[in-house]
């Protein structure tokens, strides 16, 4: 499904390098976990893959089922496939949270030339996509994540992963600001997405997220490099011994 | 006269010329129009036009707008443009008056007859006794302090045609009042006065151009406990040019709302200058304008809280690209005992590109010691954080700035207090917005919309 091989990535102002040969392989079906202390280039990572601006690609590829994701624009990757949950979600005031889902689901059914969801469809899809995330008609209706608790904000996150069903799901720190409960049900919405072929790729730098979304494989990240890879074991070990032995010197 | 040797050549020259330019304008307009009950405001307002002189751009009132084009002896002509827009206001039930080139169109117009509401023509009230006599000039005259009006007064002084409508109960459905422009040289000069009785209410919807040059006067007054609500969308017409002014008196508990909405237009002057006179009064501007290519738009606002427990807000948005222009002077001025004003004034730019520029001049001027008045006044580009995350969920780049720039405008929007008014506007604003996407790109002075 996703295919990184030797990706380099700087940052375009400054020139500083920030992954430095990531490779990596997500098959189908698969959960992939991305550990790794702060500064590791973690975020860095899902934001090359996600098409943000601010970075700049020196060598190495990515592609999604074959399509060279490096090459597309934001909303083409997004059609082709590919969903980011952003650690930090967006305020967006005056946009109707609602209006945005819509106009973000049939955007990219009319980029993959499929006929767009009518309204009454779409009504019924979201309320009872809504309604497992305990997303309540006035979150869908108030401006996107405008006044939304850290928890709320999250939710709506994995809502819009729910709307817009996505192959290749990227999770950038979706645990981070959540409390035990919020954890649970964010995690209980990825789980309940975890079929039909579905990739994930979950970014965190604690093991308890994955206490409730189980990795295939964990990979630990370190100076923009992944250093170590394997089972959901890797994630007990850098819960009990912390990062230090997996750290790379900086050259 | 003391001592004129004293005024300096330059001085003496600007002078001259405000004075020429003056004597131009008012021979070109001729005789004024002969009526009966307003015959001796029309005096006194030529009066106030020849003491003031027309704007100059030296004024510091005009320092941001070039009056030229305003107080030319001849309007510049402006090509009639067919939008093919659908009715702004769809199927809403309403009574519907037409101008065209400022002149009333009764064949295009509906029966003027409305519950609780009399319409008449200016220009065929011409009896000596008339009960907008007391208002005809009146609400102008007193808006030239502190700072004078000179185009106001020229059209108290030579409208000839307009409505002056009576409000004595609650109107069940809106006045529509349409502005066509038909010929490329029209030089429309309209004067509304409404007067709402206590406890009546009205909402006036206005939209078109009007003509390739307008100069419009509304008087409102607004008695207590009425409610006058009031829907703008100033025509598109690329060439046209507009000097507007509102002048609204509100008595205790009335309430004012005007919402203004303006996309193209080569040059807009919309004024609007509020008295408090009673307590406990609620007064709303708002401003949502659209500019793209070879536009200019003024919104000029003064509000004067003279009486207790008052609430204004001035609520202002402006998108510009290509080079378009926006300009606000926004004032509140509190006058002493005014207690417990509560004045609030926002006027924000989103600059869709570099060569736009956004001036604003925002004050506020207090003489009184409980009253709580904040400004702001903002400039900024497209926020990209918000425009990536919206992309990342798949909308186009063009679809997603569309829609942050529906977000910036909505502020303005939602000072309209009817819902399917809103929607209209929202409407309206959304398929400009679209248009402009499937043109691609907009040539300077507009055009895409043919």
């Amino acid at each position: 499904m996703l295919e990184i091989k030797n990706l380099h990535a700087a940052l375009e102002e400054e020139g500083k390098a920030i992954l430095k040969g990531v490779d990596l392989k997500v098959n189908a079906d698969e959960v992939h976990a991305i550990m790794g202390p702060n500064g590791s280039g973690k975020s860095t990572l899902s934001y090359v893959l996600s098409g943000r601006d601010g970075y700049e690609v020196t060598d190495g590829s990515a592609t999604l089922d074959g399509t060279d994701l490096l090459d597309l624009e934001p909303e083409e990757r997004a059609a082709a496939g590919l969903f980011l949950a952003f650690q930090y979600p967006v305020e967006i005031p005056g946009v109707g949270n609602m209006t945005f889902l819509r106009t973000a689901v049939n955007a990219q059914r009319k980029a993959r030339g499929e006929a767009e969801l009518s309204a009454t469809d779409f009504l019924k899809v979201i309320r009872e996509r809504a309604k497992s995330l305990q997303i309540d008609a006035d979150m869908l209706k108030r401006p996107v994540n405008v006044g939304f608790s850290g928890g709320e904000k999250k939710r709506n996150e994995i809502l819009q992963m729910a709307m817009l069903e996505p192959k290749m799901c990227i999770l950038d720190e979706t645990d981070s600001g959540l409390d035990v409960d919020a954890m649970k049900l964010v995690a209980d919405g990825v789980n309940a997405l975890r079929s039909e072929g579905r990739a994930f790729l979950v970014i965190t730098h604690y093991q308890r997220l994955l206490d409730h979304i189980k990795p295939d494989v964990v990979h630990i990240m370190s100076a923009g490099r992944i250093v170590k890879s394997g089972g959901p074991e890797l994630a007990l070990e850098v819960e009990t011994n912390g990062y230090a032995e997996f750290l790379v010197e900086e050259a | 006269m003391a001592a004129p040797a004293r005024i300096s050549p330059a001085r003496q020259r600007a002078a001259e010329q405000r004075q020429s330019l003056t004597e131009a304008r008012i021979a070109a307009l001729g005789d004024l129009p002969a009526a009966g009950w307003s015959a001796e405001a029309r005096r006194d307002a030529l009066d106030r036009l020849r003491t003031a002189g027309l704007p100059h751009g030296r004024d510091e009132y005009w320092k941001f707008t070039r009056p030229d084009s305003l107080t030319s002896a001849e309007p510049k002509p402006a090509a009639v443009f067919t939008a093919g827009d659908p009715e702004i206001f769809g199927d809403l039930d309403r009574v519907t008056l037409v101008f065209t080139d400022g002149v009333f169109d009764a064949a295009a117009s509906d029966d003027p007859s409305l519950a609780g509401v009399t319409v008449e023509r200016l220009a065929e009230a011409t009896s000596d006794i008339h009960w907008a006599r007391d208002l005809y000039g009146v609400l102008e005259a007193k808006g030239q302090t502190p700072v004078v009006r000179p185009l106001a007064a020229l059209n108290t002084a030579f409208a000839a045609e307009g409505l002056l409508i009576h409000v004595t109960g609650k109107a069940d459905k809106p006045l529509h009042i349409v502005y066509n422009h038909a010929s490329e040289t029209s030089d429309a000069i309209l004067h509304h006065v409404i007067r709402l009785d206590e406890g009546a209410s009205l909402t006036l919807l206005e939209n078109g151009p009007a003509a390739a040059r307008l100069n419009k006067v509304m008087e409102v007054d607004v008695a207590k406990g009425a409610r006058f609500d009031h829907v703008r969308a100033q025509g598109r017409d690329h060439e046209r040019r507009a000097a507007t002014h509102i002048f609204a008196r509100l008595e205790s508990e009335a309430v004012f709302k005007s919402f203004t909405m303006t996309a193209n237009g080569v040059m807009t002057r919309n004024e609007c200058i509020i008295d408090f006179t009673g307590d406990d009064a609620v007064a709303h501007v708002a401003g949502a304008a659209l500019g793209d290519g070879d536009f200019h738009h003024d919104d000029t606002v003064f509000v004067t809280h003279d009486a207790v427990n008052c609430e204004s807000r001035q609520v202002f948005k402006k998108v510009l690209r290509n080079g378009a222009t926006g300009v606000f002077q926004g004032k509140i001025l509190v006058q002493p005992g005014a207690q417990k004003t509560d004045g609030y004034q926002i006027s924000q730019s989103l600059l869709l590109d570099g060569d736009s520029q956004f001036l604003a001049k925002p004050e506020l001027e207090i003489y009184a010691d409980d009253v709580a008045c904040s400004h702001g006044s903002t400039s900024g580009a497209i926020d990209e954080t918000a425009l990536f995350y919206l992309r990342s969920r798949g909308l186009p780049e063009p679809v997603a700035q569309n829609l942050l720039t529906l977000a910036f405008l909505a502020e303005a929007v939602q000072e309209i207090d009817d819902e399917a008014l809103r929607e209209a506007i929202v409407e309206r604003l959304s398929q400009w917005l679209d248009r402009r996407l499937d043109a691609g790109h907009d040539s300077p002075g507009g055009g895409a919309e043919g």
